[in-house]
């Protein structure tokens, strides 16, 4: 079974330690690796990329490693693919130059 | 927990018991460098700053008050604008013993390296006689770093490392965490583990002086890239997140001042603390070593590899690939956390006993390989000065 972590208890997303494939169940461990939550993936997602947890109203803050690391700008629902195409930074927005350099 | 070290005049814990020569400047690093050169336990570091800022004598004189280091040999040209005697006299304070030879006063080069072979056999010898004690872990401190980072760096061998620091904080050790530009977009997370009030208005000060270096108009630069964000990381915040996370959960006792010539060495009294400095490799390690931390625990994800002349240096990767083709290189594998095999804190805890075993005497492999980088940094006072933050 594909695994994501969570880092903290008050996480909404967890991040996936393999690629994930849409419609594939989700094992969600804590850090003591203790299995928190049981999840179908809604979309892929690579290796390091994020799941949502629960559904995230659209304005909600996303929370991983127990600390606000954005906010949704969409609505949200659980097993969808958590990224730049719904969140949005409360501190620096992505610019063009960071999204266009490879 | 106890491990066994080497304990010094002025109190604190070494883990290894070198001789140290110092050039003070880089014109009488060669003699230095012949001075050690094939002679066990012994190393030579010098700065490439100059010879008349004063930020690279505190740097070195650190360096050499470091419990690691038995003695100290200051070998300088001596027309510096450092002088080698105030610098002795500092590192005197620690009841180490320091000794001084000047290239221009004994007469050539070839006089000054036989000369300070000698002083530094003498040394060596001294340092044979002191013997390991079993000391109570809170004598030891140890610095956190990250470098070659990839996506697995914020899952697996930063959260693995921050777990290992809160057993050694909880074990009443000293931890040291520098590089403050990864701090900027989670500066008030950190600050909410500020210890008090005016810890927190440090921890504030310590990012946003750091961000106003970095984003001055016309010499600004991307806190985030485009690798950042196809490796999973969507916002400034997160990636900041996973940088600090290394440092774990306890309260932050302070921020060790470290400019105008003043460096502020870690307080023998345990607990976390963050240092002013840099984030680039080398020289934040060596901003670490003069705080007198012992140890320096390492996230890499790509590899990096590299050592220090006076801490050992634990390497951790998280990253599979990097395990599979540079475990030769890795003192500890965090991969298994991004295979689901191991828990975040059951490698926080082997990286913990790996300490515990480098603190009392096993090699690092950067160790056994003789790897002894050693670079200093020095702030562009000036810039300082523009920006108000002198």
């Amino acid at each position: 079974m594909k695994k994501a972590l969570t880092m903290d208890v008050k996480d909404n997303v967890g991040t996936a330690i393999s690629a994930i494939t849409a419609g594939e169940e989700v094992e969600v461990l804590s850090t003591k690796q203790e299995v928190v939550q049981r999840i179908k993936a809604k979309d892929s997602l690579p290796l390091g990329h994020k799941i949502a947890l629960m559904d995230i109203q659209k304005g909600n803050e996303i929370k991983k490693y127990g600390a606000v690391i954005g906010k949704a700008v969409k609505d949200i629902t659980v097993g969808q693919y958590v990224h730049i195409h719904n969140v949005e930074s409360n501190r620096m927005p992505l610019t063009e130059h960071m999204l266009g350099y490879k | 927990m106890e491990f066994q070290g080497f304990v010094r005049p002025d109190g604190r814990a070494g883990v290894r018991n070198r001789v140290l020569v110092v050039a003070t400047s880089d014109c009488a690093e060669p003699a230095a460098r012949l001075i050690a050169q094939g002679m066990d336990d012994v190393v030579s570091v010098t700065q490439h700053l100059g010879c008349i800022a004063l930020e690279t004598v505190t740097t070195l004189v650190g360096a050499a008050k470091n419990p690691n280091i038995f003695a100290t040999l200051l070998v300088s040209m001596g027309c510096e604008g450092i002088e080698a005697a105030p610098m002795m006299s500092e590192i005197e304070k620690t009841g180490k013993p320091v000794a001084i030879v000047r290239i221009q006063e004994i007469g050539s080069i070839r006089k000054t390296v036989a000369r300070g072979r000698e002083i530094v056999q003498k040394m060596l010898a001294e340092a044979q006689q002191q013997k390991r004690e079993t000391l109570d872990l809170s004598q030891l401190a140890v610095g956190l770093k990250c470098g070659g980072s990839d996506t697995t760096s914020g899952i697996a061998a930063n959260p693995a490392i921050g777990a290992m620091a809160d057993m050694l904080v909880d074990a009443g050790a000293s931890v040291v965490m520098i590089e403050p530009i990864e701090a900027i977009g989670a500066e008030e997370f950190l600050a909410s583990r500020a210890a008090n009030n005016s810890v927190k208005k440090q921890v504030l000060k310590w990012v946003s002086d750091e961000e106003k270096r970095w984003t001055v108009p016309g010499a600004s630069v991307d806190f985030m890239c485009r690798g950042n964000i196809d490796g999973g990381l969507t916002t400034l915040e997160e990636k900041a997140l996973g940088a600090i996370h290394k440092g774990g959960h306890r309260p932050i006792q302070g921020v060790l001042k470290n400019k105008r010539g003043f460096l502020e060495m870690v307080p023998q009294s345990g607990g976390f603390y963050l240092q002013e400095g840099t984030h680039e490799e080398i020289p934040a390690i060596t901003y670490m070593a003069a705080a007198g931390v012992n140890i320096i625990v390492f996230a890499t994800g790509r590899g990096g590899v590299f050592g220090h002349a006076i801490c050992p240096v634990v390497r951790v990767t998280g990253n599979p690939e990097t395990w599979a083709r540079m475990n030769e290189d890795m003192d500890i594998n965090a991969s298994t956390i991004m295979e689901g095999k191991e828990s975040i804190e059951g490698v926080g805890k082997r990286i913990l006993d790996e300490v515990v075993a480098v603190a009392s005497g096993k090699s690092t492999i950067s160790e056994e390989l003789g790897l002894d980088n050693f670079a200093v940094w020095k702030y562009d006072t000036r810039l300082e000065a523009l920006l108000g933050l002198l």
